[in-house]
């Protein structure tokens, strides 16, 4: 009887929503992740789902792929109410998910993991010709026997969007799909995006990257504290509107450091060559460069070129084989570990949050101690000193502005975006002489990404020499005074940003080399 | 040493070998599916008296093996209730599990200390098993033999042909990932578990039905733990784990020969050389070990779903 009526109202209309969100409210515990959340999403339509990190975009889009149960409200697919009680039940009907955090088997190979997600029905015998098929149809590059572990983070990436479109859905949900993608892939996915869209699909597009949004979405939702607090299009707007909406507050830009003349070199790569220890790793060959106090180096690069061994070799973990190859102020530390540098002043942040970066089971405070310990500032003759743990730990809270429950809030419990403030701000609050940090902003949200960026450029300003690995060229052009980039584990002659294009970058990122691309610029 | 001899004491490893490998096979299915149950001993030794007991009061040895069997499922899905039902810490459980049925079987088996019964009997195929130096040790062995090389193969293909292998070894190394694809962890979980059960009660079963023909309390002397280490010498490689039980079936064998040949070393030294050949082969094992031949990488993690 419902479906009739409901059926009359979509002819009255002319469209119907493929899938229908109404009223839906979940509640863990006291606190309430999506509270009345209403959205309609249309076959043809790019639909984005924009919104600061907690404010409940991922808690939504689990409820409609089936791994959340809502505690009120319903969802409509094609009008009709349904009940998707597990991703199987989300998928038959239509709906496909690309994950923020991979969901991937690492000890499985590529193919295998793609099998997985597949109906139970298809016939898996000529899987890898289907992957290769898949990977040239969508220039999205697959290589089916390979296991996961081996792949970098935007190899990864590919698997979780082959695997979902292998799987041909009607409403194609995306979380922060392009945080590992350079704007070429970008630019890929967005015609592969298009293509879908052109096919009928939907596609739920959930990003901080507000141009992204523009380029590809006619309609946006914006969550607030899940709650919906406006339905816009994103074209007729501009990225700063839709950031205010977003935050509820306008986004402070960054300003630039006030020590512009360059203090001495303080970090000195020479000659540096590594063989990876891992047979699928990148060999690091022949990297030299210099930091200046006061300076940001900006590393661009696609993923998988050497960056987590290009930072691994900075930061101490993979030593080199000769002491002179990494200077910090004067002193030689190539084959020091990481404690013996951090000793010397240097400060380090990689790219992985949750299990490099900070211990996700221990507290914020004992999280403080694993990277300050060797200074001495929270432990004395092997003893911790709790009380001066907490007390660093609630000094990164406050200046960096950390929601979390306090020092004693374990790292696992915090919101990608907050933790990360947390390891960088933990960094930084050492007042580093050198600053080595891997991806500081990914998957973190625009106010949180300000935020890192701002003390980034304002511990150059203090005299530091600051080294940013990224794969976001935004961010690269918005803080870095020069910029190198890292190919097949080569690192290209550092440039001044304000002399070096896109188009040059995209050249050495596709392995031109420099003066190739330099020819290019003239 | 005559052909003849050496055949019959290929015949001694292979028995010797029977029984670690239906144990190691049911727990490799397990723990590839990410479950560590340490309760093997446990199970095996409730198997041996459960299947001895059966066997001896119906006078057959398939009731005594399928009892053996049933012994084995009832307790591992103890065992499951615990560890994956109420994601109770699971090396906690599996060794809670192995002294409940060490002291359970010894109850259990009392009235059948000192009885003694016909060991299963071995095949003998017209001509085939006649052959010399290799028909029985080809053609004659006891049914438990083909089975547990039946069984290993049917693993093997289980694992890695079938998609339902395919997602038992995905649960093993990501439960949250499968969970997230709407894989059914728990419900995989289970099962294996049950399967590691039945087979180690099985093996049990071989212990008491045909490696030696009668019931004695503590009769598994340790071959549980000796199959949970093999899983680990296979690197939860299903025909590694026929490679391992040989090797360490030959020790055991070897060292009986040694003590009756008294060779002028104690007995008690030779008696632990099958332990002992356990731990070296497990040290070099490691120190080779390519992280793609390492544990699945959700073993013994405890899977609490949120919805």
């Amino acid at each position: 009887m419902n479906d009739d009526g409901a059926t009359g109202t979509e002819q009255t209309t002319g469209k119907a929503p493929l899938v229908s969100v109404r009223g839906i409210v979940k509640r863990f515990g006291d606190f309430v992740a999506n509270d009345h959340v209403d959205l309609d999403i249309y076959a043809h339509e790019a639909h984005a789902l924009i919104g600061e990190n907690g404010a409940g975009k991922s808690t939504l889009v689990k409820m409609l792929y089936g791994l959340l149960e809502p505690s009120e409200g319903t969802i409509s697919i094609d009008g009709e109410p349904v009940l998707l009680a597990n991703p199987d039940a989300a998928r038959s009907r239509g709906i496909g998910m690309v994950f923020q955090h991979f969901s991937l088997f690492d000890n499985l190979t590529v193919a295998e993991n793609i099998a997985l997600a597949l109906p139970k029905s298809r016939d898996l015998s000529d899987l890898r010709e289907q992957v290769l098929g898949f990977s040239r149809r969508y220039g999205l590059t697959l290589e089916p026997d390979r296991e996961v572990w081996t792949l970098s983070a935007g190899e990864r990436q590919r698997i979780e969007i082959a695997r979902c479109l292998l799987q041909d859905p009607r409403l194609v949900v995306l979380d922060e799909p392009t945080s590992v993608l350079t704007p070429r892939e970008v630019e890929t996915l967005f015609v592969t995006l298009d293509k879908l869209k052109a096919e009928g699909r939907a596609l739920l597009y959930i990003s901080h990257k507000l141009d992204e949004v523009k380029r590809l979405c006619e309609r946006a939702t914006i969550l607030r504290r899940g709650k919906v607090v406006g339905v816009c299009d994103p074209r007729a707007e501009s990225a700063r509107s839709l950031a205010a909406l977003m935050v509820g507050a306008s986004i402070a830009e960054i300003k630039p450091n006030g020590n512009r003349a360059p203090g001495p070199e303080r970090f000195i790569v020479d000659r540096l060559s590594i063989v990876s220890p891992d047979p699928h790793g990148v060999d690091l060959e022949d990297i030299s460069f210099s930091v200046r106090g006061g300076e940001i180096l900006g590393v661009a690069g696609v993923a998988g070129n050497g960056q987590s061994e290009f930072f691994d070799a900075l930061s101490g973990e993979t030593p080199a084989d000769r002491a002179d190859a990494i200077r910090i102020d004067g002193a030689s530390v190539g084959v020091d570990g990481v404690d013996a540098r951090r000793a010397r002043g240097a400060a380090f942040t990689p790219e992985e949050r949750n299990g490099h970066a900070a211990a996700p089971d221990f507290s914020l405070s004992d999280n403080a101690v694993l990277s300050l310990h060797a200074l001495g500032d929270v432990a004395r003759r092997g003893l911790i000193q709790f009380d001066r743990a907490r007390l660093a730990a609630a000094r990164v809270i406050e200046r960096f502005d950390v929601r979390a429950a306090g020092p004693q809030a374990a790292a696992r419990d915090l919101s990608g975006g907050n933790l990360q403030k947390f390891v960088v701000g933990r960094e930084i609050l050492r007042d580093p002489k050198v600053l080595v940090v891997n991806q500081p902003t990914w998957g973190v949200d625009a106010l949180a990404s300000a935020a890192i960026r701002q003390a980034l450029v304002d511990l150059a300003g203090s005299g530091a020499a600051v080294i940013v690995i990224s794969q976001d060229l935004d961010e690269l052009f918005e803080i870095c005074d020069r910029i190198a980039v890292i190919h097949e584990g080569r690192l290209s002659k550092p440039r001044a940003a304000r002399d070096i294009t896109r188009e040059d970058i995209g050249m050495l990122m596709a392995g031109a080399t420099a003066g190739s691309a330099d020819s290019h610029a003239h | 040493m005559s052909a003849d001899m050496l055949e019959l004491v290929l015949m001694t490893v292979v028995t010797a070998a029977t029984p670690l490998i239906i144990a190691a096979i049911g727990e490799l299915v397990a723990e590839r599916s990410g479950v560590l149950n340490l309760g093997v001993e446990g199970m095996m030794i409730v198997g041996a008296s459960v299947g001895f007991a059966a066997a001896f009061s119906s006078g057959s040895t398939l009731i005594g093996a399928l009892a053996g069997i049933a012994a084995g499922v009832v307790l591992s899905s103890l065992f499951a209730l615990l560890a994956i039902g109420l994601a109770i810490n699971q090396v906690a459980s599996g060794l809670s599990l192995t002294i409940l049925g060490v002291g359970l079987s010894g109850l259990m088996g009392a009235p059948f200390v000192g009885q003694k019964r016909e060991a299963a009997s071995r095949l003998a195929i017209p001509y085939l098993s006649d052959i010399p130096y290799v028909g029985r040790l080809v053609f004659g062995e006891d049914m438990f033999v083909y089975a547990a090389i039946a069984l290993v193969a049917a693993c093997w293909w289980f694992l890695n042909r079938t998609r339902a292998g395919l997602t038992l070894r995905a649960i093993g190394d990501n439960h949250h990932s499968a969970h997230a694809l709407g894989l059914p962890v728990r419900r995989v979980r289970v099962l294996s578990t049950l399967f590691g059960g039945a087979c180690a009660g099985l093996a049990g079963a071989y212990l008491s039905l045909a490696y030696t023909p009668f019931w004695s309390p503590g009769m598994t002397a340790g071959r549980g733990w000796i199959a949970l280490a093999l899983v680990v010498f296979a690197s939860w490689k299903p025909w590694r784990v026929v490679l391992g039980a040989l090797l360490f079936g030959g020790a055991t064998v070897l060292q009986l020969h040694a003590q009756a040949a008294s060779i002028g070393v104690p007995g008690q030294l030779l008696s632990a050389t099958p332990y002992l050949a356990t731990i070296v082969a497990l040290m070099i094992l490691s120190i080779g070990a390519r992280r793609n031949a390492a544990a699945p990488a959700a073993l013994g993690q405890p899977f609490v779903a949120t919805r």
